[in-house]
């Protein structure tokens, strides 16, 4: 496993970020939010993306994916997070996507896998709760037998993507340990709720009052949930990359050029060195993030673990290039009007997504023995 | 692969065959390893053994050229000689300046002449060098050096001083920067050149450390003599020789000490069991403490990655660029952080000097940490780091 890009990694980079820097500049998100825009991203860029192949990349060819891996998903979403494109790969392609590609339910996966590879389907996973903070097991809701299904009663918190979705999928407890179950949108007792985050991401409120559902909605158990999270959070950490290397981007190109006392700051030494250091942790968090990813795709054993190193890295890296970058600008830095502010924002919400650096370094621990 | 798969069960055979017994496990070898050169005296004799058993099979420099006498080894079984001798638990059979620094250096910059006449004895650890760069007045601004050079016939004259010349006391050959122009721009004025230290004009003073031992010296030049034919490159143009050794001398610290270095022998995890109260559940029975470990290992692995990615990366052929600054300020802020934290894990017990009341391994642990205080000033200081990599990586302005 190098870890370098092989000359087709390469390849889909710069298709990635020749795509961005046309049609997803930082402004489209500024403008989604500005105008409190009702979808959250837009339906016709993430069509397009879809059709360039990048929802299905992890996909089997047999539902139209490319038969990729987490390497190549990575390097998509590297370039996605430079620019903060709202579009709902976390939500449809990592969380629901590897759910259901994990998932023994064949009739499931198939009919949905199909629609997320095409970029058909919006889908959002319900796992989070008001008290759950990072641990998957630690919900309330419940999944109650009822003849060959079950009703599912409950409220989740902060669902991704939760109110554009066409199914959600969510955890229950049930039987003393947890599923997966898919809700369709529709669904009767089932009230969906937008929240605000400070990123401008869409977010909602799940609540499920008895919604009914069959056997066949089941999806899988805590243990695919786990593993799906984990998925997921390297999918986070490539984004988060993409972030904190725009931020310091960002930083540069400014310190570059304001200048103060007749010369330019990046002359001042204790801003160089204070960039020098970003710089390094950025590097650190490159190397993490494409040996988890290759630790997926090879099914390694230790993959766990660098989970929770690229996780821990990228963490406390995105909020230092960030609280870096606010300072490096000076006032300007904490105006609405500069983009840096949104990287900042963004920065926290992944941060506090998946387990922080504090979570993922007990883990660490733990799954080392100690 | 298959013959990746020979060569390591030859290596393990060979290895088996040829390695001391009692410099197996751990155990037995001098703490700072092997060092080779005229004044080399191991307490341990089978040191020696080692020494020259492995310099003819070549595994002193095991991917140098075989006609200089080094192994010829690819990177990949590089990688498998060194796993095999990390499973043995042997040291190398030998380490110094003249492996890591002036050797590479040589290869890159000597001619055939330099290379055949002082490669050879590298590998077979006859010669150990040393390294003149610092001087009292030119430390982080090396190019201020005034040890001046002057030639007289065949020969350079040296006279002046260098200051903290690690193992300068022990050493045969130091390299040297000396200054050939001085009127020229302090760059452009710097000869690096090769000095016999077995003469008259040449004397060493050790320094004692804030640990106890005194491992670097002062050095001094009074009439002391070079050929002209140990100029390494040409004359006046030493900077770029003495900044490309710089650069194999920060591989070379970063390797050592970022990846778990440090010669520590037990984890951290195993540190803190011995010495904190146990707890019922087996794990580290301080909450903070274990999550200082845990970064401390989550960084050190971060780090590992970071230089695994650079390697691969020359292995596809892209050119390496000022990163090995980035290694340095890394990887020896690493190894502090490490110390340090070793230190607040063995708590009062780290605070012997020596005699009863400590283990061996506790005062041993209480010098390693003092000497760590030197890795981020040693080979340029991590302020000088940081100003190299806001220049050349990102481009920020003097
Ligand atoms: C353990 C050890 C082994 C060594 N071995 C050798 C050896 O074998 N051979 C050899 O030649 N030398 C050796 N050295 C010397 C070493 O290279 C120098 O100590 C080092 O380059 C720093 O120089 P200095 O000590 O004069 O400190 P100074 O240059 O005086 O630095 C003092 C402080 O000022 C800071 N500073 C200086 N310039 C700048 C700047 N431009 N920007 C910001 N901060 C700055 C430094 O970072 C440092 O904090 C060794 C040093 C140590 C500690």
């Amino acid at each position: 496993m190098d870890l370098v890009l092989t000359e087709d990694q390469e390849f889909i980079r710069k298709t990635a970020a020749d795509f961005v820097e046309e049609k997803s500049p930082v402004s489209r998100f500024r403008e989604l939010r500005d105008k409190q825009d009702a979808t959250g991203f837009s339906r016709e860029l993430w069509k397009e993306m879809a059709d360039l192949g990048w929802a299905g990349i992890p996909y089997a060819e047999d539902v139209g994916g490319a038969d990729m891996g987490f390497a190549e998903l990575a390097v998509v979403l590297e370039e996605l997070g430079r620019a903060l494109a709202p579009e709902p790969f976390l939500s449809t392609v990592l969380l629901a996507g590897q759910a259901l590609a994990l998932s023994g339910n064949q009739a499931l996966a198939k009919e949905w896998l199909t629609k997320i590879c095409a970029g058909e389907a919006v889908l959002a996973v319900a796992y989070q709760e008001a008290r759950s903070r990072y641990d998957l097991d630690a919900i309330e809701t419940q999944a109650v037998k009822d003849g060959t299904g079950f009703k599912l009663s409950g409220e989740k918190v902060q669902v991704l993507d939760g109110h554009v979705a066409d199914a959600i999928l969510v955890s229950a407890k049930a039987d003393g340990g947890v599923k997966l179950f898919l809700v369709p949108a529709g669904a009767a007792g089932l009230t969906i709720t937008r929240q605000a985050r400070l990123d401008d991401r869409n977010a909602a409120l799940v609540a499920l009052d008895g919604v009914s559902v069959g056997a066949d909605a089941v999806v899988g158990d805590g243990a695919l949930l786990a593993n799906v999270v984990d998925r997921a959070t390297v999918g986070l950490c490539a984004e988060m990359l993409g972030g904190m290397q725009q931020a310091l981007d960002l930083s540069l190109e400014y310190l570059k050029t304001r200048k103060q006392f007749d010369v330019v700051i990046g002359s001042f030494q204790a801003l160089k060195h204070r960039a020098a250091d970003v710089f390094i942790e950025i590097e650190l968090c490159k190397s993490a993030v494409m040996a988890a990813a290759r630790a997926i795709d090879a099914g390694a054993p230790d993959t766990a673990k660098l989970v929770s190193v690229a996780k821990a890295k990228c963490s406390d890296a995105y909020v230092l290039a960030t609280n870096e970058g606010v300072q490096f600008f000076g006032g300007v830095g904490m105006t609405d009007e500069y983009d840096i502010g949104f990287y900042m924002k963004r920065a926290r919400a992944a941060e506090l997504s998946f387990g922080d650096a504090a979570f993922h370094r007990d883990r660490w621990a733990t799954l080392s023995g100690y | 692969m298959a013959e990746l798969d020979d060569y390591r069960a030859d290596t393990r055979s060979w290895l088996d065959e040829n390695c001391p017994q009692s410099l197996r496990a751990g155990g037995g070898g001098s703490l700072y390893g092997i060092t080779g050169g005229k004044k080399f005296n191991p307490k341990n004799p089978d040191e020696r053994v080692w020494l020259e058993r492995g310099a003819e099979k070549g595994l002193t420099a095991p991917t140098w050229p075989t006609e200089y006498g080094g192994g010829g080894l690819s990177k990949e079984q590089n990688k498998i000689l060194l796993q095999c001798m990390r499973e043995l638990k042997t040291p190398p059979p030998l380490v110094g300046f003249g492996l890591t620094m002036i050797g590479p250096t040589l290869l890159q910059y000597g001619n055939d002449a330099q290379k055949a006449e002082h490669l050879p004895n590298i590998v077979q650890g006859k010669i150990r060098w040393c390294q003149g760069y610092s001087e009292p007045g030119a430390g982080s601004d090396l190019a201020g050096l005034q040890c001046r050079a002057v030639e007289d016939g065949d020969e350079y004259v040296i006279n002046g001083s260098k200051i903290w010349t690690s193992n300068a006391d022990e050493a045969d050959w130091i390299f040297c920067l000396v200054r050939t122009d001085p009127d020229a721009k302090k760059q452009e004025g710097i000869t690096f050149l090769l000095i016999d230290m077995e003469q008259p004009g040449v004397t060493v003073r050790p320094i004692p450390l804030i640990s106890g031992s005194s491992p670097f010296c002062e050095t001094f030049f009074d009439d002391a003599r070079a050929h002209q034919r140990n100029v390494i490159h040409k004359k006046n143009a030493g900077w770029t020789v003495a900044k490309a050794l710089l650069g194999h001398e920060r591989t070379m610290i970063a390797d050592a000490f970022g990846v778990g270095g440090g010669g520590s022998r037990l984890s951290l995890a195993d540190r803190a069991r011995k010495y904190l109260p146990e707890s019922a559940d087996g794990r580290v029975s301080d909450a903070a403490l274990r999550s200082e470990i845990a970064q401390m290992e989550i960084d050190s692995k971060a780090f590992g990655l970071t230089v695994q990615r650079s390697k691969d990366a020359a292995k596809a052929g892209h050119q390496p660029g000022p990163e090995s600054s980035m290694f340095k300020v890394y990887g020896t802020e690493l190894n502090m952080a490490r110390h340090e934290l070793m230190v607040r894990i063995a708590g009062p017990q780290a605070l012997g000097w020596e005699g009863e009341g400590f283990e061996d391994e506790e005062l041993q642990l209480t010098r390693d940490w003092l000497r760590t205080r030197g890795n981020s000033i040693e080979g340029g200081t991590s302020e000088v780091q940081r100003n190299i990599i806001a220049k050349r990586v990102l481009g920020l302005p003097d």
